[in-house]
């Protein structure tokens, strides 16, 4: 996994609370065997009309958010299905930070797996975003994960909580499964007395 | 002593290691994987050059995307062969059983998982799949997760995980006819709303979820996740221990372990960290109008005016949603006609929920604007349910009976809607194209989406009850 230390990025916006992942990646994606190529299909059924012109309606879209790496969002983002497929889809489309009110938890977990930093903010921090960048073509952020500080050229600054452990494990790109298995002999151990249910 | 909950005392008996600042180390008892969220998981491994530490405690089906019609037939979606293809090669490179399309055994993952016995109380059980919370109506902790995680309990049999919160949802009193298990969770759902139990464990208790059948009760937890909770969980008694008996994988010395499980269900005064009480008597049958599951209503009301919602996120959702489901704020839910009749699905595809529908349109015909399909959650049941004569009941009403499998769900095999179409649906998901793009999809009991398919349109499923007596 990529180490994720800071990031200074373009931020695009998503106006819509509860997006589930079967919006951000649609059923007829998942059948692929591989964890690469999502990005194309991200969003596909808002981005696209008939699955092949860009939709002008849908914010996204528009020149100025191309190349976005950040995307701000509204509550409860990503509920619904497990599928990984959604953060593989964030990925492979370029965003490395979502920032939002509130995350579903499975989704959120998904996130971290994959080197994706999903920040919560309170309704009226992501308020006053949403606001900053539609006034402002080429809004930029610039996310510290040492610090957990999200600043921009503009003066705002805003702190962010994150669980020390997830943070530490994207600061450095581990591994989880290297690091279980670091506790092997207590595995072993547990395994030994553990009664089957 | 210091009371318990059920979830503490599985939890407790499943750290492998803890310490202070990180997230636990638990022990998974059973995993179950399926063709779409696990091939991933094995090319990590392969990559790592790593194995499958307990081979014996994964169990595979296919499901997600295999097509209902008759087995014999070839699978035309070449991508979805080739995702099948790869279960079957993954199995047997690294051991795992697997109930692929020709076993007797196959099914739905969270049908199958208890059927054979293989969900028991007190175990943890996850699959790479978010509905596993349906395997906590056996007093299991049981949890969605993603590939990654899938990777990590193939080659750890261990999950690094948060200590989520309790919430104790408690449902007394006696159910009106017409209100199934259904009803009581699309209630709760519409009440806690889609997110209401994010980082929670919920377990229902209270006399109405005591009086459930297992098949009711793993309708229950199994949309747990719609309301946000990884896991929902009801306490293993005499109910349990008698749909498990005799099954094939259960443990050898079962009343030993029945006595094991009889310690499982919370202690009185165990402390929640949130508490919910809902009676009973005051629940109705239920439909969604909109698209997401807490976007709900009962059968005698109307469709929200967006105008009148005070909160500007739930209004811009429900405006949106009203467009999407081409529905006017202020309609009668009576009034919205249907195309299509979906019967199946984790939620409710098991033998009760077949013997309902079946008593319910035996000697009634589908509605002719309607095509109607059941899609029974397993081979077992399918094979249940013909045994019993199931099958003509419903080929009689015009009813399509089909082969096991997630089906029109989801929409990954061919049964999808096409665009514009409405369809009441049994399943757990009213979202944007769940079922085909541009579907509508309206969530509903077993028993409404039969008296909807025969009407052409929503009834009130207590109205029959006058008619009959």
């Amino acid at each position: 996994m990529e180490p994720f230390r800071t990031l200074d990025g373009l931020v695009t916006l998503l106006d819509l609370p509860n997006v589930d992942t079967d919006q951000i990646i649609p059923k007829q994606f998942l059948k692929r065997i591989e964890r690469t190529g999502f990005g194309q299909f991200l969003f596909y059924d808002w981005r696209f009309i008939d699955g092949t012109r860009p939709n002008p309606d849908f914010e996204m879209n528009a020149d100025r958010y191309r190349g976005a790496k950040i995307l701000v969002t509204r509550a409860n983002f990503g509920c619904g299905s497990s599928r990984e497929h959604a953060p593989w889809a964030l990925l492979d489309y370029g965003f490395r930070c979502l920032i939002a009110p509130s995350f579903a938890d499975i989704f959120y977990n998904n996130c971290f797996k994959n080197g994706i930093l999903p920040i919560r903010l309170s309704e009226d921090r992501v308020e006053a975003l949403f606001e900053r960048v539609r006034a402002t073509p080429g809004y930029r952020l610039t996310i510290d994960l040492e610090k957990k500080t999200i600043t921009s050229g503009d003066g705002l600054a805003y702190g962010f909580e994150v669980d020390e452990f997830r943070r530490l494990c994207l600061l450095n790109g581990l591994d989880d499964i290297g690091l279980t298995l670091q506790h092997e002999e207590k595995i072993r151990r547990y395994e030994a007395s553990h009664t089957a249910v | 002593m210091t009371p318990h909950t059920m979830f503490e005392k599985i939890w407790q008996a499943h750290v492998v290691h803890e310490e202070p600042g990180q997230p636990s180390l638990i022990y998974i008892d059973r995993h179950l994987i399926h063709e779409v969220t696990s091939p991933q998981a094995f090319d990590g491994l392969r990559l790592a050059g790593r194995r499958v530490r307990r081979p014996e405690l994964t169990f595979a089906t296919m499901d997600h995307n295999v097509p209902t019609t008759a087995r014999s037939l070839p699978i035309e979606d070449a991508t979805s062969a080739l995702q099948m293809d790869t279960l079957s090669r993954n199995c047997k490179e690294f051991g795992i059983t697997l109930f692929d399309l020709a076993s007797p055994e196959q099914g739905i993952v969270h049908v199958i998982g208890p059927e054979l016995g293989l969900t028991l109380p007190g175990a943890t059980l996850v699959c790479g799949d978010s509905h596993t919370s349906t395997h906590g109506a056996f007093g299991a902790l049981a949890f969605g997760i993603g590939t990654s995680e899938v990777e990590h309990v193939l080659a750890t049999q261990c999950l690094l995980q948060e200590r989520p919160k309790t919430f104790l949802i408690e449902v007394t009193g006696a159910r009106p006819y017409g209100v199934e298990a259904k009803d009581i969770i699309l209630s709760i759902i519409g009440r806690v709303g889609t997110e209401g139990g994010n980082g929670s464990v919920i377990e229902y208790a209270g006399d109405t979820i005591r009086g459930l059948s297992m098949e009711e009760r793993m309708t229950v937890c199994n949309m747990s996740i719609e309301g946000g909770a990884r896991a929902g969980m009801i306490a293993p008694d005499e109910t349990t221990f008698a749909y498990l008996r005799g099954r094939p994988y259960t443990p050898k010395a079962f009343d030993a372990a029945v006595a094991r499980w009889k310690t499982l269900p919370s202690d009185p005064g165990a402390r929640f960290d949130r508490t919910l009480r809902i009676d009973a008597r005051s629940l109705t049958p239920q439909v969604t109008w909109g698209t997401n599951p807490g976007q709900v209503v009962a059968i005698d009301s109307r469709v929200p005016n967006p105008a009148e919602l005070s909160d500007p996120n739930a209004r811009k959702s429900a405006e949106r949603a009203l467009d999407y489901m081409a529905l006017r704020g202020g309609t009668p839910i009576t009034e919205i006609s249907i195309d299509r009749v979906f019967i199946g699905s984790c939620t409710n595809s098991r033998i009760e929920d077949l013997r309902r529908v079946a008593r319910f349109v035996k000697g009634r015909r589908v509605s002719s604007r309607v095509y109607a399909m059941v899609v029974p959650g397993s081979q077992r049941i399918k094979q249940k349910a013909e045994a019993e004569g199931l099958d003509r009941i419903f080929k009689d009403a015009g009813f399509d009976w089909r082969e096991s499998g997630c089906s029109m769900c989801l929409g990954m095999n061919p049964d999808t809607l096409k665009p514009g179409e409405r369809c009441a649906s049994t399943s757990n998901r009213n979202f944007e194209g769940r079922q085909g793009k541009g579907g509508r999809t309206h969530l509903v009991s077993p028993l409404m989406a039969a008296a909807a398919a025969v009407e052409g349109r929503f009834v009130d499923i207590r109205q029959y009850e006058l008619k009959e007596n």
